[in-house]
């Protein structure tokens, strides 16, 4: 690299999740649903200087085979509820929730988001995500399962929508003026009026203009229309695309598409989501990694990983032994309910063929082969390697930063903000104090200009 | 519901008559139309955690028992039935969402109950049943939830799902009307039933990390609901585990028939507004009534008397006050009415009025201060020190609940399979 500037690295930290990534089996894993461990995360995380935390979310407990999944970690708290008390622990950090647009309303989820925002001081963040399934429709009165071409369609119009809302405040709304009797300066803040296909309503937004005007946006999804949807849309995308080379290829396309909507490449962050294991040297690290990664796949979860795959009921299978030599079951009923994965999987057989070639390469039973295929760690090594190589995938633009995804909870996170976060300090790419006080601010993002619309709408 | 464990928090020694239990009700700079002019108030600091966090904390300093904290989806009117907008200047507008606020106060308090309002008609009991129940885990066994209705064009409009008509005052007495507010709170009743099954659809001890056989949870403890209701139906169950209180607190406010039997059928907490003594023991016979008609002799169902209160050292400083306000109102302001009864008066005064509706049947009152912080802080400062005097409120906070401090044990999971 010459003398270009380095970019500097965004971190962020991802509470850990409902999948096998999270090792609740470890002596040293705590609580997944106690504030307790809420708030050690969290202020953790604030301590590494991290830009945000970040709360996935499931409407629904994941079922396989007709029966809930209970090889991982099962429950977690309301997004919105938990975030604004994790408010009160954390001064700097950003909130991240993952809010799903099928099963809400923008009006609702407009207001909760402002509200969050102004009891954070301006540190919230939307991840915006569509649902895919009648499944998780049945928890809820609108029910309202989506053909997938409607979804982006959905997500899109709803983040319209909810935009219109925060941006009926302008912020000069509010004068309080005691002396004069004249608490408000328009006799209609937030009128509104939306009307499409989708959503039919009018009134008045109820929550004034917050601190960010409104939270920062979040995009997951990884296909194309996701790839559009986060150029046009959003601020920060959050990806799997871990790795150097997917990464950069990821970079460039999504970048790519920005000018087309007239933003800038720095208007988008790219924040893969990314797995880690320190130890004090490579060698320790590669060890742990591969202890983790066997806790992660213990012979019952090899054999739903493989249900999840061949589509069909293997619970006979010896995970010990090789894989099945019936091939997978092509079908639109699928054995693993709640789950965005289990849909991506492509051909089937195509895959299951892929497994059993490296399986008859490498001479892997069955679950040594879902221990190769699934969810190896991104960053293994010594603090002095991990903080290189992610030092060297984000000046290579594979990313802007990335959102680690810690094994255990809630102390997993500690070892990267103790050992690496230091050494990324010390060569400058990462900042030793919060210089700002919104989470835009820590992502260095440009500030939203007030709403143009008036706010004297017609009644 | 049965109860299968004695309170740890109940008080050894206690009275035979329960102690008077004191909410407070929190409503921007205060329950008059023109408290956000006060000296003291502080109407442009409505949006901000520090304004929530010291009202909560005064409350909390004086032993309250709870706090309740407005909220509707749409903003302030005159009158919320009225589709027409109100295009007022000189009246507080614009507000928070009332779970989020009770949250954001919840780790900053320790013994206070949090009790906001959620509107019960638009919006999706799963999402407001995981949210109360991690209002519990992030408060420590502190929550409650206030359903409201609110059947009424403008808040059907922000949703654009349902069609409401619009009703004046006067048409409240219509059958059309009748049956629209039976609808409603039949509704409610069916969301606080979903609300119920969900805080049970874990039992306590679902999560077993079983090492040896790597399950996180026990799937046999995990319950559907399986609620098919008129309105809704919710299979369940909730993907947050049950909230440290088993049965997170449930309160309305209600005025009449309809909302007594909701109070009476499905809440732990009513607010109820007499003018007088002589209609408490009136308006708690609906209440029992409808409780035994539900089955609910064995439960304890709190009822407490709203009261928006003015304050004064003396009863003209009182008067004085108010007249203050009123005409701080504006010239349109015919003097401040409500439906709970407005006193204006003394602190002794007040704990006279509380002590006869406490002897009357009353489990306590809910006051409103008419102006945030200036009446709150005689509430806190004044009123119960004249209470602890006489005996009939606490000296300490006796329990680490809600329920506790309501004398509420932790129910049996109705899912539980009984040994």
């Amino acid at each position: 690299m010459t003398e270009k500037q380095k970019k500097q690295i965004h971190l962020a930290a991802h509470f850990p999740g409902v999948n096998n990534t999270t090792v609740w089996s470890d002596p040293a894993s705590g609580s997944h649903i106690e504030f307790s461990s809420f708030v050690e995360f969290a202020q953790t995380a604030e301590r590494g200087r991290f830009d945000f935390m970040f709360l996935a979310e499931g409407l629904r407990l994941r079922e396989q085979a007709g029966k809930i999944y209970d090889l991982d970690v099962v429950g977690r708290p309301d997004t919105f509820t938990i975030l604004a008390a994790i408010a009160a622990v954390t001064d700097h950090l950003g909130l991240t929730g993952t809010i799903n647009s099928t099963f809400n309303e923008p009006y609702e989820v407009a207001r909760q988001f402002a509200s969050l925002d102004h009891l954070s001081g301006g540190r919230a963040a939307w991840n915006v995500v569509t649902s895919w399934d009648a499944f998780t429709g049945e928890n809820f009165r609108r029910a309202g399962y989506l053909p997938q071409s409607e979804r982006y369609e959905r997500a899109k119009t709803f983040l319209r929508t909810a935009t219109e809302l925060w941006d009926t405040w302008r912020g000069d709304e509010i004068l309080a003026d005691k002396e004069s009797g004249r608490f408000l300066a328009t006799p209609t803040p937030g009128a509104f009026e939306h009307h499409d296909s989708q959503f039919d309503i009018a009134g008045q937004f109820n929550v004034p203009r917050s601190p960010q005007g409104r939270p920062v946006i979040f995009q997951a999804g990884d296909s194309d229309e996701g790839r559009e949807f986060a150029a046009s849309s959003a601020d920060a995308i959050f990806t799997r695309h871990s790795w150097l080379e997917e990464g950069k290829a990821f970079y460039a396309d999504v970048k790519g598409r920005l000018a087309a909507y007239g933003r800038r490449r720095d208007d988008l962050l790219i924040l893969p989501a990314a797995t880690f294991v320190i130890g004090d040297t490579d060698e320790e690290a590669a060890e742990l990694a591969r202890e983790v990664r066997l806790a992660q796949v213990s012979p019952a979860t090899a054999i739903k990983f493989l249900e999840q795959l061949w589509n069909r009921d293997l619970s006979d299978h010896d995970p010990d032994g090789p894989l099945p030599t019936v091939d997978p079951l092509e079908s639109d009923e699928l054995i693993a309910k709640g789950r965005a994965s289990a849909r991506s999987h492509g051909d089937r057989l195509e895959q299951a063929n892929r497994w059993r070639a490296i399986a008859a390469e490498k001479g892997l039973s069955t679950r040594e082969v879902i221990v190769e295929v699934t969810g190896r760690q991104s960053f293994v090594g010594s603090p002095e390697t991990v903080a290189t190589t992610i030092d060297e995938f984000v000046q290579a633009d594979a990313a802007d930063g990335y959102i680690l995804v810690p094994h255990i909870t809630p102390g997993g996170l500690a070892p990267f903000v103790d050992k690496v976060v230091p050494i990324l300090q010390e060569r400058g790419v990462f900042r030793t104090e919060y210089d700002g006080t919104t989470l835009r601010d820590n992502l260095g993002l440009r500030p939203r200009s007030a709403a143009a619309q008036p706010t004297e709408a017609a009644s | 519901m049965t109860d299968s464990s004695p309170s740890p928090d109940r008080p050894a020694g206690e009275h035979l008559r329960e102690r008077l239990r004191l909410a407070v009700a929190l409503d921007g700079t205060g329950w008059h139309p023109a408290s956000w002019r006060e000296p003291d108030a502080r109407p442009a600091e409505l949006l901000t955690p520090r304004y929530w966090a010291d009202l909560v904390a005064e409350a909390e300093a004086a032993l309250v028992d709870l706090v309740t904290i407005e909220d509707s989806l749409s903003l302030q009117t005159e009158d919320r039935r009225s589709p027409t907008r109100d295009r007022r200047t000189d009246r507080v507008r614009g507000r928070l969402d009332a779970v989020l606020v009770a949250s954001r106060i919840a780790p900053l308090t320790r013994h206070i109950g949090l009790v906001p309002t959620a509107v019960v008609t638009h919006t999706e009991p799963f999402h407001l049943s995981k949210a109360i129940a991690t209002l519990d885990y992030v408060s420590g066994g502190r929550a409650g939830v206030r359903v409201q209705v609110a059947p009424w064009p403008r808040e059907a409009a922000l949703f654009g799902r349902r069609d409401f008509p619009a009703l004046s005052y006067d048409d409240l007495a219509t059958p059309e009307a009748q049956q629209l507010i039976r609808d409603s709170f039949d509704e409610a009743a069916d969301y606080v039933e979903v609300l119920r099954r969900l805080w049970d659809s874990w039992e306590d001890d679902a999560e077993i990390r079983d090492v040896a056989t790597g399950r996180f949870i026990d799937r046999d403890k995990l319950h559907y609901i399986d609620f098919q209701g008129r309105w809704f139906s919710v299979k369940g169950p909730s993907i947050t585990p049950r909230p440290p209180q088993g049965q997170p607190v449930v309160a309305a406010l209600a005025h009449r028939s309809v909302p007594f039997e909701l109070v009476g059928r499905s809440t732990d907490l009513g607010f109820v507004t007499p003018q007088a003594t002589e209609d408490v023991a009136p308006i708690l016979a609906e209440i029992r009534r409808a409780q035994r008609a539900a089955g609910r002799d064995a439960e304890t169902v709190h009822v407490l008397g709203d009261v928006l209160v003015v304050l004064g050292e003396t009863e003209q400083a009182a008067r004085d006050r108010l007249a203050r306000l009123d005409e701080a109102a504006g010239p349109d302001f015919a003097g401040l009415t409500s439906d709970a009864l407005v006193f204006t008066g003394t602190p002794a005064g007040l704990a006279d009025l509380v002590a006869d509706w406490h002897a009357a049947g009353l489990s306590g009152v809910r006051l409103r201060p008419a102006v945030l912080p200036d009446d709150l802080q005689q509430i806190t400062r004044a009123v119960v020190p004249e209470l602890q005097r006489r005996g009939l409120f606490h000296d300490s906070y006796e329990a680490e609940t809600l329920r506790g401090l309501l004398g509420l044990t932790r129910p049996a999971n109705r899912y539980a399979a009984t040994a």
